[in-house]
């Protein structure tokens, strides 16, 4: 029941959002969301976007663990987060 | 092609580019596109990164770890994604409270029932309850007896089909945890706004922490909480530190990919080894530590705490959300008159002991004998995020069991 699908955002107006699924577009709700933008990314949950997806949060979940490659346990401080 | 949420049903023959979508049509679009819109998520699923993560956890697990994940999510990402075949058997992973259909009760499901049988009204349900059994048959076989029950993918769908129906009665059934309930509330408060008086919310809302608490302390053994990825996106991680403090169980906040699962697995594993346990977001890309103010400040607005009842867990302090009284104009439980008694549980059905993580869905004597998707007897069975579907679907098969 809580899943979530991203979406790019198209237009915003007013609290509502065109987004677009895999070149499918759809109308949201944005209430619960401040400044959101065309180019954003948002995760969207029973017809309301409920957040801004951090691209540059997910390469650098990557790159921890492109870093694990070369790492030993004892080095891995920090994993994710 | 536009589809507007909120509007599904609804045919708009003055605009051509608008689609009309059945909810069946959405849900097969959904799972067809989940993700792969995103090109760094294709990462996520990469095998020489899981192989990475994989290698680490083997070599960490020189002792025995027990991990609970209390989301339907991740319930069935795990299994469908073949995890527990990828960690070492001194893991155990355990399914919990998750799935909101699974814990809710059957008392629901049968005053959604009788609401539905009373002339003018009409219930608006996600199609995660349809098939849930109540005591006397599902909403699913109420609306083949002919009573009016819609599946809607939104709230404000909802509320769209009260505002088309006028002189109808719509009750919304409000279920989910807190990823879910703001949308709720943002419909009783746009009804509001509206001056609607023929929507109701008849809420099952129900929060997590308090389940989390009961599972440990009703003993057993979690080394660490695999912690719901979307519910966290409205809460952030505040909601956990109780946990941590008072049980001292590591809480590592999750998404849903293999790389995700498998990372989570292996930064719980570090806080069990250097014995600190702490909370943590894997799921950066979508988690922010202080979660969605704006959604939560909906939920604060509209809802207040409530005690509820959980299937396995009994009535959980403060564990649910009930419309506060300034809002109890559109609550169904104080506008109309509701059947309520003791809840009480099939006793041949396991789903209590397999929500509490005490039991393996395949040791029900019922699973997948009497018990199926296409028949189910309890509702870890009906909904797609519940642990004994999931079991059925995907872990018979590698198990041989049955």
């Amino acid at each position: 029941m809580c899943l979530s699908v991203p979406a790019e955002v198209i237009s915003v107006q007013g609290d509502q959002a065109l987004v677009s699924v895999e070149g499918v577009k759809m109308q949201v709700s944005s209430v619960m969301l401040n400044d959101l933008k065309p180019g954003d990314f948002v995760l969207i949950h029973s017809g309301f976007a409920i957040q801004i997806i951090d691209s540059k949060e997910a390469e650098a979940s990557l790159e921890i663990i492109r870093h694990m490659r070369v790492a030993r346990d004892g080095d891995l401080s920090h994993t994710g987060g | 092609m536009i589809i507007r949420a909120g509007h599904w049903a609804r045919r708009r023959s003055d605009k051509s580019d608008l689609l009309t979508f059945r909810p069946s049509d959405f849900l097969k679009f959904r799972l067809l596109t989940n993700y792969n819109c995103m090109q760094h998520l294709e990462a996520y699923r990469s095998r020489e990164l899981c192989d990475i993560v994989t290698g680490h956890i083997h070599r960490m697990a020189d002792r025995s770890f027990c991990f609970m994940e209390v989301c339907g999510g991740h319930t069935m990402a795990i299994r469908k994604f073949g995890i527990p075949s990828l960690l070492p058997s001194s893991i155990r992973l355990l399914s919990g409270p998750g799935c909101p259909v699974c814990v809710t009760s059957r008392l629901y499901i049968d005053q959604a029932i009788y609401l539905a049988r009373q002339p003018d009204n009409i219930i608006c349900t996600y199609g995660d309850l349809l098939r849930v059994p109540g005591t006397g048959g599902s909403l699913e076989q109420a609306r083949a007896a002919g009573h009016k029950i819609q599946v809607v993918l939104s709230s404000l769908q909802a509320l769209q089909t009260a505002i088309d129906h006028p002189t109808k009665k719509i009750i919304f059934l409000g279920i989910g945890f807190e990823t879910t309930a703001p949308a709720t509330a943002a419909a009783i408060l746009r009804a509001r706004e509206r001056k609607n008086r023929n929507f109701f919310v008849l809420s099952a809302h129900k929060v997590m922490p308090p389940a989390m608490d009961a599972i440990i302390s009703a003993g057993i053994p979690v080394n660490g909480y695999i912690c719901p990825g979307h519910v966290s996106t409205i809460t952030g991680t505040s909601i956990y530190n109780g946990i941590v403090d008072k049980h001292q169980v590591g809480c590592v906040i999750s998404g849903f990919e293999p790389l995700d699962l498998l990372q989570t697995i292996h930064m719980l594993m570090r806080q069990v080894v250097e014995d600190a346990p702490k909370v943590e977001i894997q799921y950066t890309r979508a988690v922010r530590p202080e979660g969605n103010p704006k959604a939560m400040a909906l939920i604060r607005e509209v809802f207040e705490p409530a005690d509820d009842w959980w299937r396995g867990l009994g009535v959980l302090k403060n564990s649910g959300l009930s419309l506060c009284s300034r809002y109890r104009e559109f609550d169904a439980r104080t506008v109309f008159s509701l059947p309520d008694y003791e809840i009480k549980e099939p006793s041949s059905c396991l789903c209590g002991e397999v929500l509490k993580g005490l039991k393996q869905p395949q040791e029900c004597l019922l699973f997948a004998e009497s018990c199926t998707p296409e028949d189910p007897v309890g509702a870890c069975m009906v909904s797609s995020e519940g642990a004994c579907q999931t079991y059925y679907h995907y872990e018979r098969k590698i198990t041989g069991i049955r």
